[in-house]
């Protein structure tokens, strides 16, 4: 009998592949080439396609080419053209934003960050573009736009990151390197330089919704799988008609901890917390350096930041330690 | 049986990582607790080195003066004739042990200044006086000695030099001085002109003080957070050189904080000074005496860092008072720069256009 509630999914269809409904007038046809793919099917639809690329599509992936070209070309470049060199040091290698004597301006060399800000631009429209394309898909199909809005949360902190914030600080060099290593850096010194980002209340709001969100997503993904042998993960029927499997979750939930979300609600939790995690991460960064300066003394402003004994070390320089 | 085989592999896959640190650590808490005031050091960096012996029993200081012996003495002139000998033996094995006196002196004239370690050496034995009597606040009443650095060899093996063209135009080959996996900026992709920022010296020393002293901001401050990264390099630098995470001299709740700190982080405070002033008063100038394998790309001597003394250990040889044997070391430094190596204009004037070229990415 076919059971659901392990890791992999144990039994895949093989039939007529499922060619979706019509689309609405003035929509570019599909490509309507479709295959099945085992191991794809191991962990989720064997069927591939048929896609809808449409003019959004093709200009997200020339503009996300583009990106991607600029970056690995100026990360060849810097290591002198040398592909073993790049494959070594390639964890290292970035594509700097210009420096802080160029302000905010459009027109810096391309050696300077001129290509970081054509980069960025680039990317930019990328995923604006794909933004869209999940916008017009989900309403061709009559749905909501729920990802949509989510994944726009996301591209907020991603501008205010490379974009928004620089325009109000006036300076590229306050925007994140592209590369592995040079954009964790910039992560660790930015939050040295505002005095320790973890006193900054919506870093931690952030960071209570990215827990928040692996935990639901651990409790909801393990409820389901549980009642699997059900028909749980049927999840949208058993909205409509609460069958033993949502019966049993929800018991199980009001036996463990009282109360229990429903197999709607579930999902809207899940859905804020991922929203807010980007949401509040972003008006996190862009109050850092616009609004506050030091979250450390901000925060002790406030009490928020505890107080703990005077270790009695001065600073030898004589200027005087702060946050006291 | 094959589940098991999968198991095992999956759990080993961690080991495979090889930039892990499997030495036996020890951690202690050095700080309030609950604020994760905890120093992890691994086991072995607490642990001497192989200091070597006095080269014989230390003689007395009573006798003769060597500068009433010997010719063209500036330095050391002011110890006794057996102090002298007894020193020079001692450094010989610090330093040259395989070339011997010959490395430094002419045999036929050990007077004559023409061989440049000569000059070196002179110098840097002015050095290691001064730091022994000036430099307290970070040496202590440890001192150092020549083998501090040396360790048998006669270059040092840890030491820096400016980094390559900062003038660099164009793309190619250019990494905008950082992005380079190299030990000043332990290996990390940060900044690797941070060192010579902070330790070059002179009137373009620049502090390593980024955070704000108000909440809010305003004009006092504007350094970027493209410019915090030398700092946050200049602090791994020193993490990395003394084998100690950011705790040992931080409270992590606010790096700025001295109220919260460790004393280390004075002794480290004094330490930056010291390590400017070896570089700017006593190596830079030197720029003209050394022979151009002893320089880097931008024709600067090979210069001195954290690593230099600390390889690794919070205290150099694991905190040995090796300079204790050695009193012709501890004496208060004799005036300026000796005769004889006053430097190339031509030289300082490059050197110190590489420095600001650096000092300007």
């Amino acid at each position: 009998m076919a059971r659901y509630q392990n890791i992999f999914t144990q039994v895949q269809l093989r039939t007529a592949p499922e060619m979706g409904v019509p689309l609405p007038v003035g929509d570019d046809p599909r490509i309507r080439d479709t295959t099945f793919v085992h191991l794809l099917g191991r962990i989720g639809q064997a069927q591939i396609g048929p896609v809808y690329l449409g003019w959004t599509g093709i200009a997200s992936l020339i503009f996300g080419f583009i990106w991607f070209e600029i970056v690995g070309l100026n990360m060849l470049a810097s290591v002198g053209w040398d592909p073993i060199q790049f494959v070594r040091q390639l964890p290292w290698l970035a594509l700097e934003p210009p420096g802080p004597k160029y302000g905010f301006t459009p027109f810096v060399p391309l050696a300077d960050g001129g290509w970081w800000i054509i980069a960025g631009f680039c990317l930019t429209t990328s995923v604006l573009l794909w933004w869209v394309r999940t916008y017009r898909r989900a309403r061709a199909l009559g749905m909501g736009t729920h990802v949509a809005w989510a994944f726009l949360s996301a591209i907020w902190l991603f501008l205010v990151l490379g974009f928004i914030r620089p325009f109000f600080m006036g300076s590229w060099a306050e925007s994140v390197p592209f590369g592995i290593f040079p954009h964790l850096d910039w992560t660790a010194a930015f939050s040295i330089r505002y005095g320790n980002l973890f006193y900054n209340p919506f870093h931690c709001l952030s960071i209570a919704f990215l827990y928040g969100s692996t935990l639901l997503f651990a409790m909801h993904g393990a409820t389901i799988l549980a009642v699997g042998r059900y028909g749980g993960e049927r999840e949208i029927e058993q909205i409509t008609d609460r069958g033993t499997a949502s019966e049993r979750a929800a018991l199980f939930w009001r036996w463990t901890m009282g109360f229990n979300a429903t197999m709607e609600s579930i999902h809207r939790w899940a859905w804020w917390f991922a929203v807010l995690t980007t949401l509040t991460g972003g008006i996190g960064i862009l109050l850092t350096g616009t609004v506050v300066d030091n979250w450390y003394l901000w925060a002790q402003q406030h009490y928020y930041a505890p107080a703990y004994p005077d270790s009695g070390v001065v600073d030898p320089a004589g200027l005087g330690s702060v946050g006291q | 049986m094959r589940r098991l085989i999968i198991l095992a592999s999956v759990a080993a896959l961690p080991f495979t990582l090889a930039a892990c640190e499997l030495s036996p650590k020890e951690s202690y808490q050095n700080g309030y607790r609950g604020t994760g005031m905890n120093t992890v050091m691994v086991k072995a960096s607490a642990i001497k080195d192989d200091v070597p012996a006095p080269p014989y029993d230390p003689p007395g200081t009573d006798g003769p003066r060597a500068g009433s012996i010997y010719q063209n003495l500036k330095v050391l002139g002011d110890v006794s004739d057996e102090q002298f000998n007894y020193t020079m033996a001692a450094i010989t094995a610090w330093v040259a042990p395989a070339e011997g006196c010959n490395y430094c002196h002419n045999p036929a004239n050990m007077a004559s200044d023409e061989l440049y370690t000569k000059v070196v050496a002179r110098r840097m034995i002015q050095m290691t006086r001064e730091l022994n009597s000036g430099w307290t606040d970070h040496v202590g009443q440890t001192g150092v000695t020549c083998w501090t650095c040396h360790r048998g060899q006669a270059v040092p093996t840890e030491h820096w030099t400016l980094p390559d063209d900062p003038a660099h135009k164009g793309i190619v080959r250019n990494k905008n001085g950082q992005n380079d996996p190299v030990s000043n900026s332990a290996y990390s992709s940060l900044p690797n002109a941070a060192v010579a920022q902070y330790l070059l010296g002179g009137t373009t020393a620049k502090a390593a003080r980024v955070v704000s002293k108000d909440r809010f901001p305003s004009p006092a401050n504007k350094t970027s957070t493209m410019e915090t990264e030398n700092t946050y390099a200049m602090m791994m630098h020193i993490s990395q050189s003394l084998g100690v995470n950011c705790t040992y001299c931080h409270n992590a709740q606010s790096f700025q904080s001295w109220a919260t700190s460790n004393p280390p982080r004075q002794t480290a405070w004094y330490g930056l000074d010291m390590v400017r002033a070896i570089n700017f008063d006593y190596i830079s100038p030197l720029a003209s005496v050394f022979p151009a394998h002893r320089k880097g790309e931008m024709g600067d001597p090979f210069k001195a860092n954290c690593a230099t003394c600390h390889r690794g250990q919070n205290k150099p040889l694991g905190g040995y008072q090796m300079a204790k044997d050695y009193p012709a070391l501890l004496r208060p430094a004799a005036g300026p720069a000796p005769v004889g190596m006053t430097p190339d204009p031509k030289a300082e004037q490059k050197a110190e256009a590489a420095a600001k070229a650096a000092l300007a990415q």
